[in-house]
């Protein structure tokens, strides 16, 4: 462990705790619903932005994702009563073989051809569970919560603490790749893919590296919303707003760290939940548009890149 | 036999309407490669312009869409211009960039009209909606006929105004060699910015069109990504004969496959179809790139 990495931990670990306290002595379920979204928000956003932010890769499939992630907890659950760790871990090896196919796509796509293609791939896989009857087809499926485990007194208590385990996970994986020869590698062709290729970086390996802890990391995310809704169909679990809102999150933020998808998805995340509660959800949509614009336009590097800049200038001024 | 003929029939005829829808994409993002994701959602918006006229001073949908051309014309050059000046001028991953930007005009676009028009389906009234036409057993809907002949003579069109005008062979001269057009002493920037409003006048016919053929709702614009992007790609990047004969593909496999299996797996199709080219065909059936 590098000496930079204990206060990650140390931050890490009191992150958890409070989570766990704030389970034990809140009574009110509503800061669990709202806080759940966001936090499942952040996951998608550190897992989109290893392939997107690091790679360059912009994809539009995280809706697919998710989607994928839901249905396999319910089939999961439909077929043999499997209890939630299990169906978070069979989606991650699901969302790993999903993002190896959508990594192969990168063999022939660059740039918009690629994200046009996931958009296409989210659609395909929709329309397929659409089609499923069983897994309730267009009109969705319902599912009872099983009883809770202690120390937990409610489930959404726990869905909530589970969720916060995985953006640990997540933030530490997109960590150590930052840090490390992958984070290098993708950086090296994310600026000039050829040129990567020629000076012996295994662009091939790592794309398809990045897209399966991205892919495993969504659906591992989207696995709980089953539960979490007791709910489940097509149109909502494979919506585009999710894709969309993902991508918001990490530009706003800034991709050239990980802290940036995090920072994106706790900030628009938090706009959203009291958007919906004071105004309405069409609103959400409207200022998630406006956001999304905004930054692309006016701070392409996000918050990150805003605050990067501040201080460069400042350094300019002492010197 | 009988119903997979109807099917074809009724498919080359929703080919052509999607051609129209097509066609201004074809030129934005064919020819110009902008990322124009919000093209169906411009479309979408002049399908509700024209639901508005139509429902407030019953005009006639197709006068009602060469009515708001203009109004088109000068929105898409407004649009161009801060897409060039926010994107294009700066250079590196402007198409990345691009994408994310387009989808949140989309966005906006399609709450604006929720917040105006509300979530439920509109659509319009004339002479020759709800009638149809009978040819033995076979039964053709009015408004697809309306439809078909107003497609076919916009996309026929908008392909000689690109091949047999000056103006028309700019735009096509500057999707070739945009430094060769700036060393002929050409402005290869205003040229774009005429052609991506152009390709947005024309949505007020294909708008129309639109709201011709079936009711709208504001999200319908997300099954257009699907269908407008498959027809352009399947063209070849900013062929105009391609993008009929794409556009007919993918109407005839669009009816087949609902005859066949049901309406449910439709919304798939083009998706589909457009992965396939993707995947096998980057280039399209009439690519201009090799």
């Amino acid at each position: 462990m590098k000496r930079n990495s204990v206060p990650f931990w140390i931050g890490a670990a009191l992150f958890l705790f409070a989570i766990a306290l704030m389970t034990q002595i809140i009574d009110n379920q509503y800061p669990f619903f709202a806080g759940y979204v966001i936090l499942q928000f952040v996951v998608l956003a550190v897992a989109w932005s290893i392939l997107g932010g690091y790679a360059g890769y912009v994809n539009f499939g995280t809706s697919a994702f998710f989607g994928v992630g839901v249905y396999t907890a319910v089939l999961l659950f439909k077929a043999a009563g499997a209890p939630l760790a299990v169906q978070i871990a069979a989606a991650a090896i699901v969302g790993a073989f999903l993002g190896f196919a959508v990594g192969l796509l990168t063999l022939r796509m660059q740039g918009i051809f690629f994200s046009i293609a996931t958009i296409a791939l989210t659609i395909v896989i929709e329309t397929s569970v659409t089609n499923w009857r069983y897994l309730g087809g267009a009109a969705g499926i319902q599912m009872q919560r099983p009883p809770v485990m202690a120390p937990f007194h409610s489930y959404v208590q726990m869905l909530f603490f589970v969720q916060a385990l995985l953006v640990v996970v997540a933030v530490a994986i997109a960590r150590y790749i930052q840090g490390s020869w992958i984070g290098r590698g993708l950086q090296a062709l994310k600026d000039d893919e050829l040129a990567a290729e020629c000076t012996g970086v295994p662009t091939l390996r790592l794309k398809l590296l990045a897209c399966v802890i991205s892919g495993a990391l969504m659906c591992a995310a989207g696995a709980p919303a089953a539960m979490y809704l007791q709910y489940a169909d097509p149109s909502s679990a494979f919506n585009l707003n999710y894709s969309v809102t993902v991508l918001a999150m990490s530009l706003i933020g800034g991709t050239a760290h990980w802290a940036g998808p995090v920072i994106g998805a706790i900030l628009l995340g938090v706009t959203q939940q009291l958007l919906a509660v004071t105004i309405s959800s069409e609103v959400n949509v409207l200022v998630l548009g406006i956001m999304l614009v905004l930054f692309v336009v006016a701070a392409p590097e996000g918050l990150i890149g805003l605050v990067r800049r501040f201080r460069r200038n400042r350094a300019e001024g002492e010197a | 036999m009988d119903l997979l003929l109807d099917a074809v029939v009724i498919g080359v005829l929703l080919g052509c309407f999607y051609a129209a829808v097509s066609i201004g994409l074809s030129v934005s993002f064919g020819l110009l490669d902008v990322p124009h994701v919000a093209h169906p959602a411009f479309l979408v918006m002049a399908s509700y312009a024209v639901f508005f006229l139509n429902d407030r001073y019953d005009v006639d949908p197709l006068v009602a869409g060469l009515l708001i051309t203009p109004l088109l014309f000068f929105f898409g050059l407004a649009a161009y211009r801060l897409y060039y000046e926010t994107f294009e001028r700066r250079g590196t991953d402007a198409a990345v960039r691009g994408i994310a930007f387009f989808f949140g005009v989309a966005f906006i676009i399609e709450v604006l009209i929720i917040l105006q028009f509300g979530v439920d389906q509109r659509s319009v009234t004339a002479s020759y909606i709800g009638k149809a036409w009978r040819i033995g057993d076979m039964r053709i809907p009015l408004r697809l006929v309306v439809a078909f002949a107003v497609a076919s003579a916009l996309t026929i069109l908008l392909a000689l105004y690109l091949s047999r005008t000056f103006m028309g062979r700019a735009i096509r001269a500057v999707a070739q060699d945009q430094e060769a057009v700036r060393l002929m002493g050409a402005n290869p920037v205003r040229i774009k910015q005429w052609a991506f409003g152009v390709a947005t006048a024309v949505l007020g016919i294909a708008g129309a069109l639109l709201i011709i053929v079936a009711p709208v709702e504001p999200t319908l614009d997300r099954a257009y990504i699907g269908r407008t992007f498959c027809v352009v790609v399947m063209a070849g990047l900013g062929s105009m004969s391609g993008t009929l004969i794409a556009a007919i593909i993918l109407g005839v496999a669009e009816t087949i496959v609902l005859t066949l299996f049901g309406a449910s797996w439709a919304p798939a199709i083009s998706f589909a179809m457009l992965l396939g080219v993707l995947a096998i065909r980057p280039q399209g059936l009439l690519g201009r790139r090799s």
